[in-house]
């Protein structure tokens, strides 16, 4: 195993960003913006039936505009490898299993004529009657066999019947989360260059070599024939995280032009059906406790929704196995199959979901019990994994509890709801607690080659959403090889370079940067510490570490959130946001609390905003844009803080780092929904936290 | 149909040929290979494709180009040939202002254009007395700033950047904050 960092001089250096130049001013490359030769622009041809098939596409129109190159319809696009991914094997049937399914493109001369000639194509279509109701009570639930990515689908320990109906204390209710979209703002967009070396893809995703595999496989070539670059990425949120339909179209299209660059980027609304979203859930929860707040039985039966042909089993249950300590638990998971866009990857999946009704749920069992909700937690801390036994690496939830209650300024907060009014303003405060699990993939590896500038080069093929991978692996090599870090130069976002992980799971810099000190202590072993001649060059995987055989290994956090409600209108605001969190080592403080604030700004979004509509007629997405799916503003966030303890975890890598990409967003819209009890007294299970809750005589 | 126009970007005059139905946000990147400014939504809902047009901050997803004939276009990338333009951009940098980097050219042009409307006197829907002369605040300009989104949540970083180039002390001024 590779020795961890132990001089850290770089590692935990406040620095701006080493992309940031080139991104304000705009010249950083994103997908869509590469230099090609003649492009040609694609524009996808969507279903406009939720249930059913394609009879016929009529072309003629579309062909006879000026401009236009090919339009490909199921009846005439190459052929895919089929029978992997119903999402990706687009344009080989007929079949149509949801609304805005792509059927087919246009390829033209400019985007404009390619966008009417879509238009123009007359498509006649054999409906089926279609099912996209959730979360109406329904039958016909079926259990997964597993959830994302291999949790049990369903767990039961001990006899939580039992327990339950002896609790002194008990507490049975049912939340809702909304369904809601990733809206990165870069859409995704597919370059796709098809010619006598192969493909080529300048893609929006958070993974190229992910990506290059998936793509092979579709389209029958070795991975050596394909080339997938993405040095700048817009933002992704999951929903770069796999690949979608659009980056098969773009490549069905480029090898029917073979030679020529097609260019296709998703419009805003066609993001809301083609590039994954989040599941409504329905938890169903159940607590059992005795006077003393000390929780005896916990149940999470979770109902949401998938695909009819793919399933993505959203795993809203599992972070409520770990959370706290409940010697009778049991969780379960139910999905209705129906004909919806395909669910997938969004910040925190299951984790971001699965904090929030079991968050509501602890401050209501708090109330119930007499207890303060932070006094509640700190007695059900486990000393082990509930789920494993284990021991934890590291758990500082109670740490992050106690420093955010002083920093908020907790101590006199009024113990009954509906206490605090100012003006037209019900003024209250709420905490919730934050968790995500530390994410191990394997087989990243990194390159370091000491250059003819003296400098030293490291390459690996990570992608940097935004997260700050080209920044932070420039400081952990720098430490790892004992330079300072101007003297390290970093690469990243090529197939051309070695393995990286998916940048997802928060675990990015975890497993990119454990290849990068591993590959950095072996070529100081193999060339020495002094001064290596230039072109010294070594390649080096990421060992595998057993401590995450031994340990649970998670990080955690405290949200607080200050939240007024109109008395008059309902309007909700949230005035001040502060977040404590236990994450391991913190690469780059500037960084970091970026993405810890970004996190509680999409859980303050997700609270407050985010819900898209089903329109169950059409079996669409009715609010699919920016002006009626609201995400949070500017405006919407006048005070959001991120703290973080000094943590010190030897055991989860090299860095001691446990991932900070996602735990932000998990538990802010639970100590909002919290809050916004503490300030009315009304309960709200249920997202979005919308002013008419509030209007109830 | 198509029309020939004259756009000035960045100080660089460009002729070209453009169809009618072309944004002038899509002339600029399809075009004449302008990427300074993005695409994001193509329905001013974003703010990502936010430049200074003749002065003032457009979305030109929204704007046809035939309709712009002879105008100048400035994108975060001229902004930075002037020093307030250069502070913004330092700004930024600084407090962190941005992740993936994709709203914020139009982030900055937004800014910049911002800074001259305050300071021409306009008020926003967060001035307190609309007779007055604006103080940037952090509520004002969090209002101001609202037409442009972020969705990596950079919003805490912009306003402070914003804040500092805008000389606007620890940012609490008079307008309340609920």
């Amino acid at each position: 195993m590779t020795r961890s960092i132990e001089r850290t001089v770089a590692v935990g250096e406040d620095t701006e960003r080493v992309d940031g130049r080139a991104k304000v001013a705009g010249r950083a490359p994103y997908a869509y913006e590469h230099a090609v030769e003649r492009p040609l622009y694609a524009h996808p041809i969507q279903a406009t039936i939720a249930a059913g098939r394609v009879r016929d596409m009529v072309t003629e129109r579309a062909l006879a505009l000026e401009g236009v190159q090919a339009v490909l319809t199921p009846d005439n696009a190459p052929r895919l490898r089929t029978g992997q991914d119903a999402e990706l094997e687009i344009l080989q049937d007929s079949g149509v299993a949801f609304r805005g399914q792509l059927i087919g493109c246009v390829v033209a001369d400019t985007p404009e004529i390619a966008r009417h000639a879509a238009d123009l194509v007359e498509v006649d279509y054999e409906r089926a009657e279609h099912d996209v109701a959730f979360p109406r009570e329904r039958s016909g639930l079926y259990r997964p066999d597993v959830v994302n990515p291999s949790y049990e689908t369903d767990t039961d320990d001990g006899d939580v019947g039992t327990a339950l109906a002896s609790a002194e204390v008990r507490l049975d209710a049912e939340y809702r989360t909304a369904r809601n979209h990733n809206n990165p703002l870069e859409p995704h967009t597919t370059v796709a260059v098809w010619d006598a070396d192969g493909l080529t893809l300048h893609d929006s995703t958070q993974g190229v070599h992910s990506m290059r595999s998936v793509v092979a496989g579709l389209f029958d070539l070795e991975e050596s024939q394909i080339r997938v670059l993405a040095p700048y990425v817009g933002g992704g949120f999951g929903s770069k995280g796999t690949a979608h339909a659009h980056v098969v179209l773009a490549a069905l299209a480029a090898k029917r032009m073979a030679g020529r660059p097609v260019k296709l980027a998703l419009t805003r609304q066609q993001m809301f059906t083609l590039t994954g979203y989040r599941t409504p859930t329905v938890q169903r929860i159940a607590l059992g406790a005795d006077r003393d707040g000390r929780i005896d039985a916990l149940v999470v039966d979770v109902e949401e929704q998938t695909s009819r042909i793919k399933e993505f089993a959203e795993q809203t249950g599992v972070p409520s196995r770990t959370m706290y300590a409940a010697p009778n638990r049991r969780t379960s998971h139910r999905l209705a199959a129906l004909d919806v866009p395909v669910p997938s990857w969004m910040r925190a999946p299951g984790v971001c979901p699965g904090m929030f009704g079991p968050e509501v749920a602890m401050d209501e069992l708090a109330e119930r019990c007499g207890l303060d909700p932070i006094e509640l937690r700190l007695r059900n801390e486990p000393e082990r994994d509930p789920e494993t036994g284990k021991p934890y690496s590291s758990r500082n939830l109670a740490e992050c509890l106690r420093v955010g209650a002083r920093r908020f300024g907790w101590e006199n907060r009024p113990a009954a709801p509906r206490q605090t009014r100012k003006g037209e303003w019900w003024i209250g405060t709420g905490v919730a607690s934050s968790t995500y699990p530390v994410h191990h993939s394997p087989g990243s590896a990194a390159r370091i080659e000491r250059g003819t500038d003296g400098r030293y080069h490291v390459s690996i093929g990570a992608v940097d959403i935004g997260t700050g991978a080209w920044t932070v692996l420039g400081q952990i090599a720098a430490d790892a090889l004992g330079v300072p870090a101007e003297d390290v130069v970093v690469t990243v976002g090529d197939t051309n370079l070695p393995f990286a992980s998916v940048a997802g799971g928060s675990s990015g810099t975890a497993n990119w940067g454990s290849a990068v000190v591993a590959a950095a202590q072996g070529f100081r072993a193999r060339f020495g510490d002094d001064d290596p001649p230039a072109g010294s060059e070594h390649t080096e995987a990421a060992p595998e570490n057993p401590d995450t055989e031994r340990f649970a290994m998670h990080a955690f956090g405290a949200q607080f959130a200050e939240v007024h409600v109109s008395a008059d209108t309902g309007e909700i605001r949230v005035p001040r946001l502060l977040g404590v969190f236990a994450a391991g080592r913190i690469v780059n403080p500037r960084l970091g609390r970026s993405q810890l604030l970004g996190g509680m700004t999409m859980g303050l979004s997700m609270a407050l905003h985010e819900d898209g509509v089903m329109d169950e007629r059409l079996g669409m997405v009715v609010n699919h844009d920016l002006a009626e799916y609201h995400v949070a503003t500017n405006a919407d966030v006048p005070s959001v803080a991120a703290e973080w303890l000094d943590e010190h975890d030897p055991h989860v890598n090299a860095m001691g780092t446990k991932g900070i990409g996602e735990i932000g967003i998990v538990g802010t819209a639970a100590a909002i929904a919290n809050a916004a009890y503490h300030a009315t007294g009304v309960r709200v299970r249920e997202f979005p936290v919308t002013a008419d809750r509030f209007l109830t005589g | 149909m198509e029309a020939d126009i004259t756009i000035t970007v960045d100080g660089e005059p460009h002729r070209l040929v453009t169809d009618t139905r072309t944004t002038l946000l899509d002339a600029l990147r399809d075009r004449l290979g302008v990427f300074s400014p993005k695409k994001g939504c193509d329905h001013g809902q974003c703010g990502t494709c936010t430049v200074l047009l003749d002065g003032r901050r457009v979305t030109t997803c929204l704007a046809l180009a035939v309709a712009h004939d002879g105008a100048h276009v400035t994108t975060s990338a001229g902004l930075a040939s002037d020093d307030r333009g250069q502070a913004l951009h330092q700004a930024f940098l600084d407090h962190d202002g941005f992740q993936c980097g994709y709203c914020t050219p139009g982030q900055i042009c937004s800014a910049a254009g911002m800074l001259d409307e305050a300071e021409a006197g306009w008020a926003s829907a967060a001035t307190e007395d609309v007779r007055s002369e604006p103080t940037l605040d952090d509520a004002e300009i969090s209002e101001r700033m609202s037409g442009n989104l972020c969705r990596c949540g950079a919003y805490a970083g912009i306003v402070t950047a914003i804040r500092e180039v805008a000389g606007t002390g620890d940012g609490h001024g008079e307008a309340a904050r609920r």
